[in-house]
């Protein structure tokens, strides 16, 4: 079946904000922002702004008519900057005109005095200072002195994590159209329709009635969009409201990169102890999570980290403390992986250290401390249906693991100039919002008199396939064709209250509740089938490839016909449903609970190749044996695997952003920060589909999978470290991600 | 005050011929976005870092017409004047096109903002090779960043399509029904040539005085750098009136300034001229770029890691500056400090010449980036020898990134004259060369670094051309 999206794409027709005909008036709106990391402003005059032409409005932190505040989990977040600012980039005024170019010239003259204040970047110096976003949570189980008397090799460290930029190709945008009543539609690039509505309700100070949000599709998200779409669409809202016009606002690179929040730098500090065979006893670590200057979702995200901070492997002893540092950047958000990533960053060197050690492979130990059916995670979640040691195992048997360290050996003893290394990533990944309360989703699907379908979710597509996925669950369900399916789009008018398009759930939750509302329909029509053939049992009909069958046998109706008339004879033909994952729940006085409906599991084998005389590396191989329970659809699935490992290792390898210490973004484009190009990504990638994986909390059967994946990417960075081992046994003292050509040259020559 | 003159201009967008009034220094990609609202053409970067701006354009060169993906964010739509430019929408067929066609077999889209300009590159593909080779496909998108997929479904959609799609004919006419034929472009291809005939016999191109004029050649940093302000100002347009030549005369390669950098790695002349120069190729730029960035704006532009310049000094090259007389300038002297350059502002590099090396000559290109392709330098060197029986005749060293100019290594240079190559030859010249530069610290890395860095690389050039004079395994 070929992916109806992708046909558009190919051809240039699929839409994006941007290429929406503006409708007649529109205003153009440019953001004027701060340009220090912190301080009082002194003065602000715009006087000159309105007497440019074209300009219609200059809107502050006074004209908002509702409440200044965005923020999410944490009211702390204004939309303006009112009387002070605390990182480069944040939005303090906007100014709306008729052209793009006006409304830019116009903010230009904007005059504005600030007191400068010192700002903090790092967030170490932030937790001394005691600028924290909320206090420190704690998790544990067993008890670690304990387990850390009795291990036989105790070794503690500490791992510097950097950010990522989402680098969605779309930058943030969006556009809002005033209606009758004050009502405003605001067309938005969102993955979190209903966080718009509400906050632009909020803003304006109407009742969220009065906001429609509709997303079509994004240009990528990642994470990027859950909320930190809301500002700009905010802003448009707010000057259609204020001037009566509809108006629109696509953020130019420069200013996306430098206004808004990435993946967060973490610094952490770990302890883990052993037994002299590689059983890890205990566990330790403090993450120092570099928020940025407001909540986000900070909290939720380091919460995560805790949840994955013993990654794939049963430790008996663990505590991990998580600390939310405020910084004067702008405020860091979800990113793919949703905190996991560095959780487990911090997991995998403890091991690479512990390995070196005790004289060991470090994946002697990964394998050693998988964890088995019924362990018990740390945060109180039995492991079930557990495949840690399956793909382990298949990986390592399908992609000859004892052959491929024999040929890297051989390599290296016969190569001088370059040396390659192999390292393997078992991922264990939690899925659910760990939010109990967002696990839920509505779908609303309406079959047309002709047999053709609109399906309506809370799922927004961002590439990830969940279109086609729920597509597909709703022409499996009714058993129709898949071109007779369509999905609409996400609209909270149609769908509310959805959560956002996020934790890897989309297709899960929404797909649910699409099969649930594609049920009750299905339930009424074979009602009517039965009683229109005159048979007395509903149980018997059934709808194969567009045929009504009764007791197996063909009735002569086929769905369109028979559509028609179930509505001639009056029977609804649409449905909304709901879906609210079962048995999910976290209680925080006790930090423990079943966080997740389940895991998903897999490992990849990695091979890097680093040029010794230049510090440039290369990722010759990643395999992979990944869970995806009963695939929906095997090409999404695959992409969704091969797009992640690729950003993982951006990630961990290439991808820097680097700040000066006024906190001023340096590598503020893509000529100056760089994502993988085709020569970059691995040279060559084999994802083998693990088999007889039941999941009965995904929708036929599916598992999620746009997260875990991701994670594969640390093996990256450790393939490089033992790559890099092989021609200096000390090169790597200090593990500090992202490991760049320039930081592997000068660990190379234990320069600093 | 800003001057806003307006121009008329003439070519051919798709299948329509295009008359507009447009400010000659605003970019194709607002026009094609804005004012034809074909919106298949995606802004992503605005500094032709990402692709997804992805156009053909179609230059009519000895009765042919000649197709070349530019990056249309920082085109400048003047340089549009008498050719043909193709979008995704004039690619598009009643059905899925042949390289679409593919694309969907492998679901090498994901959230679609990048998936047009890939198939306009990979249309590119298609009209200059007639043999199929998917490694000359990538190199055709090298200038396609791809967010979402990780580039596995994009390649096999390539190699799928590369084993699907016959050789084709080397006549490029010939090629261009071929490609009608196999659904890889559409019909109205074949009709282009005789409007442009026509569009260039009705328009005469202005080719007067650039004084008080900003000079414009691909345009390729300038609009990186300063795309808002060129708006307002008038440009002088070298393009679309210079020549573009690579000749042999009296033992000397002259080059014109309107060389493209693809144009300069694809001549016979040069090739046959420096060995081992399709190495540096692929560590420049991308194609797109290089179909639009020309050698005299990388002189001019006097980037201290600008590649081009780099290898350009290693050639001893020198520059022939043309105002009201016309003069010569060794390009090692044109660089005065920091982005200035000895050019008064009514001048323009007409011609680089550089001697064409003859027996016993070396050479080799270094570069290190963050990203090795598509990126910019944190460091770069040329190096280019003479040597028989293991002794250096005479050699020249550039390097970038370690100076506020592009630079040659004088004093590195002189010491090896006459030098026999060994081990320590190779170490008292990173020495030499440490002690004459300046690096700074910056988003391409640390002075540390970048002094380390050089040195790292001027083992390489060594290593790279006399491995077997020296122990390798020392060396590094």
């Amino acid at each position: 079946m070929k992916n109806a999206d992708v046909i558009n794409h190919v051809k240039g027709t699929s839409l994006f904000i941007d290429d929406f005909p503006a409708p007649e008036g529109v205003l153009h709106i440019a953001v004027f922002d701060s340009k220090i990391a912190c301080g009082k402003i002194t003065k602000l005059n715009y006087d000159k702004v309105l007497s440019v032409p074209g300009v219609a409005a200059v809107i502050t932190a006074k004209d908002i008519p509702g409440e200044n505040q965005i923020g999410n989990i944490v009211s702390d977040e204004t939309i303006l900057a009112d009387g002070e600012v605390e990182y480069i980039g944040e939005p303090i005024a906007i100014v709306a005109a008729d052209t793009v170019e006006n409304a830019k010239a116009a903010a230009n003259l904007i005059e504005i005095e600030f007191d400068e204040l010192p700002a903090v970047t790092d967030p170490r110096e932030a937790y001394e200072k005691g600028n924290l976003i909320a206090p420190p949570q704690t998790f544990s189980d067993g008890d670690v002195e304990k387990g850390f008397a009795e291990s036989d090799v105790v070794i503690d460290g500490r791992v510097d994590i950097g950010g990522q930029e989402h680098l969605y190709l779309e930058t943030q945008g969006a556009m809002a159209v005033p209606s009758e009543d004050g009502k405003i539609k605001i067309y938005s690039s969102t993955q979190s329709p209903t966080a718009v509505q509400r906050a632009a309700a909020k803003v304006l100070g109407v009742p969220m009635h009065k906001i429609e949000t509709d997303v079509l599709r994004l240009g990528g998200g990642f994470g990027g969009k859950e909320d930190q779409a809301t500002p700009w669409a905010v802003m448009t809202a707010l000057v259609s409201r204020l001037t009566g016009k509809p108006a629109k606002l696509i953020l130019s690179r420069q200013d996306d990169l430098r206004m808004t929040g990435k993946r967060h730098p973490y610094s952490a500090d770990y302890k883990i102890g052993l037994s002299r065979d590689g059983e890890i006893l205990a566990y330790e670590a403090t993450y120092y999570q570099n928020a940025g200057a407001c909540a986000d979702l900070s909290t939720a995200i380091l919460e995560r980290t805790l949840f994955h901070a013993t990654n794939s492997y049963f430790i008996p002893n663990v505590k991990t403390t998580g600390i939310s540092c405020k910084t004067n950047l702008p405020p860091n958000t979800a990113f793919r992986g949703f905190g996991g990533p560095q959780g487990m960053f911090v997991m995998e060197t403890a091991i690479y250290k512990a390995a070196e050690k005790l004289g060991v492979p470090a994946y002697e130990i990964q394998k050693k401390n998988l964890l088995k059916e019924n362990d018990s995670l740390y945060y109180g979640q039995k492991a079930e249906r557990v495949q840690a040691e399956r793909c382990w195992n298949e990986a390592a048997e399908e992609f000859n693991l004892q052959e491929k360290f024999a040929a890297v050996k051989e390599f290296n003893e016969k190569n001088n100039l370059r040396k390659k290394g192999v390292a393997l990533m078992p991922i264990c990944f939690g899925i659910s919002f760990t939010s109990s309360f967002l696990n839920q989703a509505s779908a609303l699907v309406h079959v047309y008199t002709d047999g053709s379908v609109g399906v309506s979710t809370a799922a927004v597509e961002m590439g990830q396939g969940v279109n086609e996925k729920i597509r597909s669950v709703v022409s499996q369900t009714f058993s129709i064709s898949q071109e007779k399916v369509k999905m609409e789009t996400t609209n909270t008018t149609r769908v509310a209250n959805t959560s956002p398009t996020a934790a890897s759930s989309g297709a899960d939750l929404n797909g649910n509740a699409a099969l649930l509302a594609c049920n009750n329909i299905l339930n009424r029509l074979k009602k009517f089938a039965a009683e229109s053939l005159k048979e007395d049992d509903p149980a018997k009909v059934e709808i194969k490839n567009e045929k009504i069958f009764y007791d197996g046998k063909e009735t002569g109706m086929n769905w369109e016909s028979f559509i028609n008339d179930a509505y001639f004879n009056r029977i609804n033909l649409a449905s909304h449903a709901f879906y609210a994952t079962p048995e999910v729940y976290f209680d925080r006085t006790i930090n423990k609970g079943r966080p997740f409906a389940y895991h998903v599991y897999g490992t990849a084998i990695i091979t890097a190749e680093v040029d010794i005389l230049r510090g440039v590396c290369e990722i010759e191989s990643v395999d992979v044996v990944h869970d995806f329970g009963k695939s929906i659809n095997r090409q999404v699935d695959l992409g969704q695997v091969e797009g992640a490992v690729v950003q993982g290792i951006g990630w961990l390898t290439m991808e820097e952003l680097v700040q000066n210490d006024e906190g001023k973004l340096l590598s503020n484009s893509l000529s100056t920060y760089k994502i993988p190009d085709i020569f970059s990504a691995p040279k060559e990638m084999n994802v083998k589909f693990l088999e007889d994986s039941e999941n009965p909390f995904g929708p036929l059967n599916s598992k999620a999978i746009g997260e875990p994946p991701f994670m594969y990417g640390i093996g990256a960075y450790f393939a490089i470290m033992n790559a890099m081992k092989e021609y200096n046994p000390n090169a790597d003292k200090e593990i500090r991600a992202p490991l760049t050509h320039e930081r592997v040259l000068m660990s190379l020559k234990n320069l600093k | 005050m800003p001057k806003n003159t307006m121009q008329k201009i003439t070519f051919i967008l798709n299948n329509e011929n295009i008359f507009a009034d447009v400010k000659p220094n605003s970019t194709l990609l607002d026009f094609i976005r804005k004012k034809e609202r074909l919106t298949g053409t995606k802004e992503v970067c605005k500094e032709g870092d990402c692709g997804a701006c992805s156009v053909l354009i179609g230059e009519l060169e000895n009765g042919i017409v000649r197709y070349k993906n530019v990056t249309s964010c920082i085109y400048p739509i003047a340089n549009a004047e008498g050719k043909h430019v193709v979008t995704i929408e004039g690619l598009n067929q009643n059905s899925l096109n042949k390289i679409q066609e593919f694309y969907v077999g492998e679901n090498a889209a994901q959230c679609g903002f990048c998936t047009p300009g890939f198939i306009v590159s990979t249309a590119e593909y298609f009209l200059n090779n007639n043999e199929r080779n998917v490694e000359k496909v990538y190199d055709s998108i090298s200038g396609n960043i791809c967010r979402c997929t990780g580039y596995g479904s994009i390649k096999r959609a390539a190699e799928k399509l590369v084993a699907d799609v016959p050789e084709a004919p080397e006549d490029y006419g010939e090629r261009l029904k071929f490609l009608i034929e196999k659904k890889i472009i559409p019909e109205y291809f074949l009709s282009i040539k005789d409007k442009l005939q026509n569009i260039l016999q009705t328009k005469k191109i202005d080719a007067d005085g650039a004084k008080g004029k900003t000079i414009v050649a691909g345009g390729t940093d300038l609009f990186v750098q300063r795309a808002d302000e060129m708006l307002n100002e008038e440009g002088y347009f070298v393009k679309n009136f210079a020549k573009k030549f690579i000749s042999e005369e009296n033992g000397s390669v002259i080059l014109s300034g309107a060389t493209t950098f693809e144009d300069f790695f694809n001549s016979e002349i040069i090739k046959t001229a420096i060995p081992n120069i399709h190495k540096a190729f692929k560590l420049i730029a991308s194609q797109a770029v290089r179909n639009s960035a020309t050698l005299a704006g990388n002189i001019v532009n006097a980037s201290p890691i600008g590649d081009m310049t780099i290898i350009l000094l290693a050639l001893n090259a020198k520059l022939i500056l043309k105002g009201k007389r016309e003069r010569e300038i060794a390009l090692k002297d044109f660089y005065l400090d920091y982005k200035k350059v000895d050019k008064a502002n009514d001048e323009i590099i007409e011609k680089i010449i550089f001697e064409k090396p003859g027996r016993g000559f070396r050479f080799n290109f270094e570069k290190v980036s963050k990203r090795t392709h598509l990126d910019i330098a944190s460091v770069n060197t040329a190096f280019a020898a003479f040597a028989d029986d293991g002794i250096i005749r005479s050699a020249t060293l550039s390097a970038g990134g370690i100076a506020p100019i592009p630079k040659v290594l004088e004093e590195a240079t002189e010491f090896l004259s006459g030098k026999e190559i060994n081990n320590a030859l190779l170490n008292e010249v990173v020495e030499i060369a440490n002690s004459v530069i300046s690096p700074i610290s910056d988003v391409r890395g640390s002075a540390d670094y970048k002094r380390l860095l050089l040195g790292q690389l001027i083992k390489a050039h060594f290593i790279e051309l006399f491995s077997d004079r020296l122990n390798v395994g020392e060396a590094i």
